[in-house]
């Protein structure tokens, strides 16, 4: 069964109603926000963490468990940041929640901050995102006004809210690499341990967390764990901001329960894949890091982190990336390697040189100008960089290539024949 | 990564108008005392916003001394992030066309090719007019409506190389269209109109 418009936590996320506080306050946010606070730190983290919430921003880690990692007493102020340099192409979704909803992701702030003893909290938004940081800020304003947050706000808690950007670079949304930005430097990820829980932004206490797992807090306090837990499949709970693109009839955002079919998204909420079902090529369900999966395991394919993992691809943000049969694969692939080799932040050699080699050998395959024993050559390099840097860049190149040779070694050597037959007879 | 380079011709100077001095203070005051570095991305943004569109090597050093870092870290920062633009941009319009694997599903190729033939045959090169600037950006975060392009602050999105031109017809005249969809659809909304919370779409409008 359809995940039901009462069971819906964005409830703006096309933006025909008033994002303002008025607006927000009508759809239930900031309703005795109070309550919530006086039950306690714990409280907060356990029932976020019985909620089953896991991070919306990819990873997919449980969010009450990292929060819970954050110290108790500690002589240095502690830190939210959180993660709004949404970059993973195929997503957009933090984008919607921040200038249509952003009065959830304010409020959610304010309690995870004070879960996490936490009074002041900073936001990154990516670079290119001034129109939604401009809204943003104008609801942090609002809620400054309201006395909300801030110094001696109406909750008891201080709570200062500060909106920083970037200026365009993916792998600021590495929670590392975003508080090196946030500090001023280059976004070069930082190793762990120690992780941002102990040493973070200005080597204090900091939970990095993305902007929906922040901005659907507010309703499981509210409604309650079993409420969220409720919706979608064990240990992967709640609903999700679904962001289809590519090739359907009618690409949007959807909120949808965690594990819907591909198909059954796609075809009541995107018109369906375009040209129809059989049409279909490919999809990545996950955002441009995660491994295509072939049309022929897509029939009843569940979104959900475990099912997509058993799968060797991934949840990760939910961006469904689909590709219809007129698709040059490779040349998709490419582009993502492209993509990776454009952002790499050059501080390991494997990454830094490897997305580069990943991409040309890949230019070449798409034109079929390559050996085939090069297939293998190349997943074996995609091995060398994956788990080999810093962070998880290295992963994310890698990956889609996987997926690529994976599925349709069958056309990379075919296009390599083609392109033989066809040179065969030029110089004939 | 890609090499980044400061412009070979720079002005001889670059100081901050009164209202901005007075943004850049406020901004530094958004950190704990001893962290003014966390400015210096905004601070540059602002100096760039200034100076039509690009930031001059002035303007680094400038920023280095109001926030006491050293001008080889302000520099740093410049070349690694690709939203500073080390040459100057088109006067009318600096286009972003996104070109990642979701818009070029649907067509982003068709819209670089119009920026060619436009605007000028290579991207961070100025049009004859000198109105003009283009380049191909990675994932702009709206892959819901591609392809789609940014010009300064706004994105124009669910182009065809047609409606492209239009945006471009009307940043050449100083009239810039509409931002968002240039369909007509409400953001990331299904073309066909909303297929959940219709009640709130219908209360909303």
């Amino acid at each position: 069964m359809a995940l039901q418009d009462k069971d819906r936590i964005f409830k703006n996320v096309y933006g025909f109603q008033d994002w303002k506080l008025a607006g927000a306050r009508a759809r239930g946010a900031w309703d005795n926000t109070k309550a919530l606070i006086d039950k306690g730190h714990d409280w907060i983290i356990n029932e976020v963490k019985s909620s089953g919430l896991r991070g919306r921003g990819g990873a997919g880690f449980p969010t009450g468990l990292k929060w819970s990692f954050m110290p108790k007493s500690d002589p240095r102020p502690s830190y939210l940041v959180i993660n709004a340099d949404e970059s993973e192409p195929g997503s957009c979704k933090d984008r919607e929640i921040m200038r249509h909803d952003p009065h959830l992701l304010i409020e959610g702030a304010l309690l995870a901050s004070f879960a996490m003893r936490a009074h002041t909290c900073y936001t990154y938004v990516r670079g290119e995102f001034i129109r939604e940081r401009e809204r943003l800020q104008a609801a942090v304003d609002q809620a400054y006004e309201a006395r909300l947050i801030g110094k001696n706000n109406i909750h008891g808690w201080d709570f200062d809210f500060i909106i920083h950007h970037g200026a365009g670079a993916y792998i600021c949304g590495e929670e590392t690499a975003l508080l090196e930005s946030l500090e001023g430097k280059k976004g070069l990820p930082r190793m762990k341990p120690p992780f941002p829980a102990n040493v973070g932004l200005y080597g204090a206490p900091t939970t990095v967390n993305n902007v929906e797992s922040i901005a659907v807090a507010p309703d499981i306090l509210r409604r309650g764990a079993t409420w969220f837990a409720s919706l979608g499949k064990p240990n992967n709970t709640g609903t999700k901001l679904f962001q289809i693109s590519g090739h359907v009839e009618q690409p949007c955002v959807v909120e949808e329960e965690m594990g819907i079919p591909l198909r059954e998204l796609l075809d009541r909420h995107a018109g369906g894949v375009r040209g129809g079902w059989d049409n279909l090529l490919a999809v990545i369900p996950g955002g441009s890091s995660m491994p295509c999966l072939p049309a022929s395991i897509c029939e009843d394919l569940a979104l959900d982190f475990d099912t997509l993992s058993k799968l060797k691809s991934g949840m990760g943000t939910a961006a469904v990336i689909v590709m219809d049969k007129s698709t040059d694969i490779i040349a998709a692939i490419r582009r993502i390697a492209y993509f990776y080799k454009h952002e790499s932040c050059g501080q390991c050699t494997p990454c830094r040189e490897g997305t580069g080699w990943m991409w040309r050998v890949l230019q070449r395959m798409e034109r079929g100008e390559a050996e085939k024993h090069e297939i293998d050559l190349l997943y074996d390099v995609t091995t060398r960089v994956e788990g080999h840097t810093i962070c998880a860049l290295g992963d994310a190149a890698a990956w889609p290539v996987q997926g690529l040779i994976r599925h349709f070694r069958g056309e990379i050597e075919s296009r390599i024949d083609r392109y033989r037959a066809a040179h065969k007879e030029a110089a004939e | 990564m890609s090499v980044r380079r400061l412009d070979s011709k720079q002005p001889a100077s670059f100081a901050f108008t009164p209202e901005n001095e007075a943004w850049v203070r406020a901004t530094v005051a958004n950190y704990p005392p001893g962290k003014q570095a966390s400015a210096v991305i905004p601070v540059l943004w602002r100096a760039q916003e200034q100076h039509d569109g690009w930031l001059p090597e002035p303007a680094l050093r400038l920023v280095a001394n109001m926030l006491g870092m050293a001008y080889i870290r302000v520099y740093e920062v410049a070349t690694f992030y690709t939203m500073f633009q080390l040459s100057p941009v088109g006067k009318k319009a600096h286009v972003q066309v996104c070109g990642t694997t979701p818009c070029m599903l649907r067509g982003s190729e068709a819209l670089v090719e119009v920026c060619k033939r436009r605007i000028n045959p290579e991207p961070h090169h100025l049009s004859a007019d000198g109105d003009f600037s283009w380049e191909e950006v990675e994932c702009l975060g709206v892959c819901a409506n591609a392809p789609m392009v940014q010009i300064w602050k706004d994105t124009y999105e669910d182009l065809t190389p047609e409606l492209f031109e239009k945006v471009l017809d009307g940043f050449a005249k100083g009239q810039p269209p509409e931002p968002g969809s240039q369909t007509g659809r409400q953001a990331s909304c299904p073309a066909g109109g909303p297929t959940t919370l219709k009640e709130f779409a219908r209360a909303g409008k």
